[in-house]
């Protein structure tokens, strides 16, 4: 079966951010940028699936800026077998990724689309909900297993409180956990050989989609500063703070 | 307005996650209805109706909205979605679930995990792992949000709201729910707990946490853990503080052998009182800790637990 992974260009996740002086966002001149974490997991479990011969095809899409391209690349170079970049430079919403990656999955009709849960810089964990509301397939989010048995399949999902087990028709939509898997690194003959892989390229007025976005971005500031604490010297001092400076113990 | 607040519930109990999401629905302000959806919920819309400040508690009773799977709740939540402006659920496993798939069936956005009402299209969520605040203004005729529980009070229990049946049906030959594997305990809920205690790969293994359980016991506590201790083994999942486990603020936060990644400090920086007990001096945790003490936990530990 055909497999579509959807990847993310974001800031590097160890990256320690710096919101612009006007407050107008957050500033990503000069920042190391890489693929979001979940979608790198995303990625290798397609990976593992057409391995364990599940999987006969990778297709693997981007919706961004040219720079995206990199991160096509990476997961190019992890295994996947061709890329679909959606090229624009326009801040994009989730709703509009879905609906762009809707297009996608027409033209492709994928068996399966693997997701990550949510990319580290809206946080919104929102566009593999929407894509599969918009597919009208079912979805497997927040999954930390996932098992393709016939025309079903079988999805592990992180809850709160512990762990649910769902059994979806095929083909679904599903979108990682981090500990669905461990990514493996690329290695440089692969890196070499993902750039002949191929790449093509569209436009959302290509596929259709308005991008524009009824929600605006008013002002983006840095949280609250917590204060500087003190260091006790010892637990007979921590638990007086706590029970008479702090007063929450008793 | 008119806004319809998703309540969450499991194994027959309203979760007190419900109250905190009523707190911002009657930030933003309007007629507050409740749905709830699920089976055999007879008990959780009796405890729904005591919640102050909302008009009626509305309730799908129905086998195919057992364990609320997205398809049917999402395709529910789309049919009652026409007269409200805003729907509202707790950024919880659950409505994270539902609440996108209900957004992109009427084709508006969502807002996620917001922690500050500004007016009635005006909202504040953060973002980056919490270290940028964004301030949103939705333009869509319906608002569909997550509410991060810990950003807003529980309201008051005294009111008792009238209850309507809702006989809304849909199909969903899509999924299946095939089982649940729920972690036991007597604590309370990382969530809503008071005080939290959470371990991190310090702790050195799974055995060690049992140092924690003596004083979680005598303070009441939840027990947590960082992402590194999960992936360790030495604690399931659910018990996950952070960007992409629980967003927790008790007043009393205990880190012990947590160095205080930014992962982590997503999930736990908007504690009231933070204490951090490492043994190495030069950790982050001790940047955000009121209280550190740079000590050897497995002295420490034990030391607390006797002295409280």
């Amino acid at each position: 079966m055909k497999v579509l992974v959807a990847v993310k260009r974001v800031i590097d996740y160890n990256v320690k951010i710096r919101v612009k002086p006007d407050n107008s966002d957050v500033d990503l001149t000069n920042v190391k940028m890489a693929m979001n974490p979940f979608c790198e997991i995303a990625v290798e479990e397609a990976v593992r699936l057409k391995e364990r011969g599940v999987a006969s095809e990778v297709v693997a899409v981007t919706v961004g800026p040219k720079a995206a391209q990199e991160q096509l690349r990476t997961a190019l170079a992890l295994g996947a077998d061709r890329a679909i970049h959606v090229e624009t430079d326009e801040k994009v919403e989730s709703l509009a990724v879905a609906k762009l990656l809707q297009k996608v999955v027409d033209e492709e009709q994928p068996q399966l689309v693997i997701l990550g849960k949510q990319a580290i810089d809206t946080d919104n964990n929102q566009t593999g909900q929407m894509l599969a509301a918009l597919t009208g397939l079912p979805q497997g989010t927040f999954a930390s297993e996932v098992k393709v048995e016939g025309d079903k399949l079988r999805v592990t999902r992180e809850i709160d409180g512990g762990l649910q087990t769902v059994e979806l028709s095929l083909p679904a939509i599903v979108t990682t956990d981090l500990r669905l898997n461990e990514p493996r690194y690329a290695k440089l003959p692969d890196i070499m050989k993902a750039k002949k892989k191929p790449l093509a390229t569209k436009t959302p007025a290509e596929l259709g989609v308005e991008v524009a976005s009824k929600v605006t971005l008013l002002k983006v500031e840095p949280p609250a500063e917590r204060q500087g604490g003190i260091k006790v010297g010892s637990v007979d001092e921590l638990v007086d703070k706590l029970k008479n400076e702090a007063k929450v113990i008793s | 307005m008119s806004i319809l607040v998703l309540a969450e519930h499991h194994d027959g109990q309203l979760s007190p996650a419900t109250a905190h999401v009523v707190a911002a629905a009657q930030q933003i302000g309007g007629d507050i209805d409740v749905l709830v959806a699920g089976e055999n919920v007879a008990a959780v819309a009796e405890a729904a109706t005591k919640l102050d400040g909302i008009t009626r508690v509305r309730v799908a009773d129905n086998a195919v909205y057992a364990h609320q799977l997205a398809e049917p709740l999402g395709a529910l939540l789309a049919a009652l979605a026409d007269d409200y402006s805003h729907v509202l659920a707790p950024a919880s496993t659950t409505g994270k679930n539902v609440l996108p798939r209900l957004a992109a069936l009427k084709g508006v956005s969502q807002l996620s995990d917001v922690i500050g009402v500004e007016s009635v299209d005006t909202f504040r969520r953060p973002i980056y792992a919490g270290n940028a605040i964004a301030t949103v203004q939705s333009a869509d005729p319906l608002k569909v949000i997550t509410v991060r529980t810990s950003a807003f009070e529980a309201v008051a229990e005294g009111n008792s709201a009238p209850i309507e049946a809702v006989d809304t049906v849909v199909d969903n030959a899509l999924s299946a729910f095939v089982g649940e594997e729920l972690a036991q305990s007597e604590r309370p809920e990382l969530g809503a707990a008071r005080v939290v205690i959470s371990g991190g790969r310090g702790m050195g293994s799974g055995e060690n946490f049992q140092l924690l359980e003596g004083i979680a016991d005598k303070l009441g506590a939840a027990i947590g853990a960082s992402r590194a201790a999960v992936d360790a083994g030495f604690v399931p999942n659910d018990m996950q503080v952070g960007q992409t486990g629980k967003i927790v603020a008790p007043e009393l936060y205990i880190a012990v052998g947590i160095s205080g990644a930014i992962q982590h400090l997503a999930g736990m920086k908007d504690s009231k009182v933070i204490v951090a007990i490492n043994k190495d001096e030069e950790a982050p945790i001790f940047q955000v800790a009121d209280y550190g003490l740079v000590a050897d936990l497995f002295e420490a530990l034990p030391e607390l637990e006797q002295k409280l």
